[in-house]
């Protein structure tokens, strides 16, 4: 095996910094919110366009004037992916963020750079 | 009847018109475009300038711009085209292709900016043995890049045949080349900063075009969305049932697995994209890669809301048995009608404008499909595979320039034989190949410490191979007969030949599980120690940035 058939840089510090208590906690934040969101997301759209098309009757119930349950269920998805959205962008500027930070200052000192 | 005859001599009376002001504002399009790529290859100078616009787009700029690469002409003329003729069942587009940039936002974009330099395949190639998974990723690249371009540009020869009053097939050729030489030179002279401007530029046109007639639409009727709805459904000939969804989709139980198939496309197609992926790369960090998908995510939310104005505005407003048979002139037609009809020098105007943010929107498309392929074909085909990563970055880029030539004659010789396909299916099979070759690949590699190169490997060409071939025999192609009522042969072969036996127009039900089963079973039948190792490296990279490609210093 050339070098070349593997990206050549193996730096250790990269190993030390996956054992640190600091990684693990980031690594258990992302997944714990990234995890169920993406879950919860497509199950929420799948059942919408199952409902679609085999529950139409349910679809066509007029809500008030020519407002029906379909158009409101379509635009509650705009509204659940802004939110997801926008609750991720608070979720990880809170809690991923400052320790995503720490740990690349962590990398940069473990080789000698200036951060 | 008569008022009918009335109101299309006006249109051929106004014609010559609109014609004029159309041409000249797609002149100024053409002009601005050049003018901002000149611009920016004063700018260019290595290859993370050239590849990606020197990592120094804010979140915001890149936002605008991923924005202005995803709303192609089959979102803007397309969807707003189908929810006029189809009513309901056209807006499901709009909510798979929103809901779809929650995929990008929470498992993709941040990771791939931290972990790859140039093209989609560097995140695999950074664990795996280079060049069985860049040639593999390089591949497919290509193939969703050039479906999409194919799309784009019969959208583009369809639109100023139609505006423009061209009706001999030897000009809409020629506007097909036009527009293949111009994406050409967008790519090699601007490289990533004169498409990313270009797609600031066209984002910001199409939300302001888009924006005034929804309002003009809306003033119509007195801001209420329920009288609009009224208006379409009966305007359109099918009452109530336009606004249900089902007209379209919902007659067999063939048509209802077709449109979950379709969905299931939509959704997890986006984050495969190696056009939309290559963007993540234009911003200094993770951290500005989520705020570009954030802004993405509102400015693309509110475009698709637009587009539920336009289609069934366009409905309640337009006689849309006159419209093109895939609606795809449906917005620049409303555009003419709220600004005072056809005749009216409002009308003339608003078509005008609306004509050419739609010119615009398909020059940013194509710019950004074709700077994709290119990077790919000469950063992970020719240096890393070809020249074992030896190249100098000057050859790297004068290679990836040939190739954005050789690619812009492969679309523009593919397209005009392509005019006779759908653009809303040529973007819907692009999206169904990028979920099942590239998202299989490109999730396990982020979160399998066990994947492995044969794993990506077979996942990318089981997924490409399997989803462009269920196409081939699928009714798309071949079976569907002739159409009773027009006479026209609604597959692409002739008639008389069958070879369809798979249903469904849409692969990906089958298409994207398969590429993962394909990606597990390489990856269990194989051991890759080095793999697994470096996966620590990746791992930590993806999620803390640390050793991450920085912005370039000017």
């Amino acid at each position: 095996m050339t070098t070349h058939d593997q990206a050549q840089r193996h730096d250790p510090v990269y190993d030390r910094l996956h054992e640190t208590a600091e990684f693990t906690e980031l690594r258990r934040r992302y997944r714990g919110f990234a995890f169920p969101a993406t879950v919860a997301f497509l199950s929420w759209y799948l059942l919408y366009v199952v409902m679609s098309m085999w529950a139409p009757d349910f679809m066509s119930t007029k809500l008030w004037g020519n407002v029906n349950v379909a158009l409101v269920f379509g635009l509650l998805q705009f509204v659940t992916t802004f939110l997801i959205a926008w609750m991720y962008s608070k979720y990880s500027t809170k809690n991923l963020d400052p320790l995503a930070r720490q740990l690349d200052e962590e990398y940069r000192e473990g080789r000698g750079e200036a951060s | 009847m008569t008022g009918q005859i009335t109101s299309q001599l006006s249109v051929m009376a106004a014609g010559t018109d609109h014609q004029g002001l159309t041409a000249i504002l797609f002149l100024a399009v053409v002009g601005l475009t050049i003018g901002i790529t000149v611009w920016a290859s004063r700018q260019t100078k290595g290859a993370a300038d050239y590849y990606a616009g020197g990592r120094s787009f804010s979140g915001f700029q890149n936002g605008l711009a991923i924005g202005g690469d995803y709303m192609s002409a089959a979102s803007f003329l397309g969807i707003s085209g189908a929810i006029a003729l189809s009513g309901y069942d056209g807006f499901l587009y709009s909510i798979g292709f929103l809901v779809a940039w929650l995929v990008a936002l929470l498992l993709v974009a941040e990771m791939l900016r931290n972990s790859g330099r140039y093209t989609m395949a560097d995140q695999l190639a950074y664990r795996m043995k280079q060049r069985p998974v860049r040639t593999a990723a390089a591949t497919s690249t290509v193939v969703v890049s050039i479906f999409y371009l194919l799309a784009q540009m019969v959208g583009a020869g369809a639109l100023v045949a139609l505006l423009l009053g061209i009706d001999s097939q030897a000009m809409i050729n020629v506007t097909i080349f036009a527009v293949g030489i111009l994406m050409v030179f967008y790519v090699t002279v601007g490289g990533m900063k004169g498409t990313t401007w270009v797609q600031i530029v066209k984002a910001v046109l199409l939300m302001a075009g888009s924006a005034l007639i929804v309002v003009l639409v809306l003033a119509k009727f007195d801001f209420n969305l329920s009288d609009l709805l009224g208006t379409a459904a009966s305007n359109s000939g099918h009452g109530s049932a336009f606004l249900e969804p089902g007209l379209k989709y919902g007659a067999t139980t063939t048509s209802k697995i077709d449109f979950l198939s379709l969905g299931i496309a939509l959704v997890l197609g986006t984050a495969g994209l190696p056009h939309i992926l290559i963007r993540f790369y234009t911003v200094p960090t993770s951290r500005d890669a989520r705020k570009s998908v954030l802004w993405a995510i509102g400015l693309i939310g509110t475009f698709y809301l637009f587009t539920l104005v336009l289609g069934f505005g366009a409905a309640a407003l337009l006689d849309t048995g006159s419209l093109d048979a895939a609606g795809n002139l449906a917005s620049p037609k409303l555009a003419e009608e709220v600004g005072g009809g056809a005749g009216s020098t409002g009308g003339a105007i608003l078509l005008a404008v609306i004509a050419a943010v739609a010119f615009a929107t398909i020059l940013a498309v194509v710019a950004g499909l074709t700077l994709t392929s290119s990077a790919s074909v000469a950063h992970d085909l020719y240096n890393s595979v070809w020249k074992k990563g030896k190249a100098s970055e000057r050859d790297e880029i004068r290679v990836a320039r040939i190739a954005a030539g050789v690619i812009g004659l492969i679309a523009i010789l593919l397209a005009i034989p392509a005019q006779k396909l759908n653009i809303a299916f040529l973007v819907a099979l692009a999206f169904a190949v990028a979920a099942s070759a590239n998202l299989p690949a490109i999730v396990y590699n982020m979160f399998w410490r066990r994947f492995n190169t044969r794993g990506a490997v077979w996942s990318i060409y089981g997924g490409l191979i399997s989803a462009v071939g269920l196409v081939f025999f699928s009714p798309v192609v071949s079976g569907k007969g002739i159409d009773p009522v027009t006479g026209k042969n609604l597959s692409l072969l002739p008639a008389d030949i069958d070879i369809s036996w798979f249903p469904l127009e849409n692969p990906g039900i089958v298409s994207i599980p398969l590429g993962f089963l394909l990606g597990y079973l390489g990856t269990i039948t194989s051991r890759e120690p080095d793999a697994e190792e470096r996966y620590t490296e990746l791992e930590v990279r993806a999620l803390t940035g640390a050793g991450a490609e920085s912005a370039v210093q000017h």
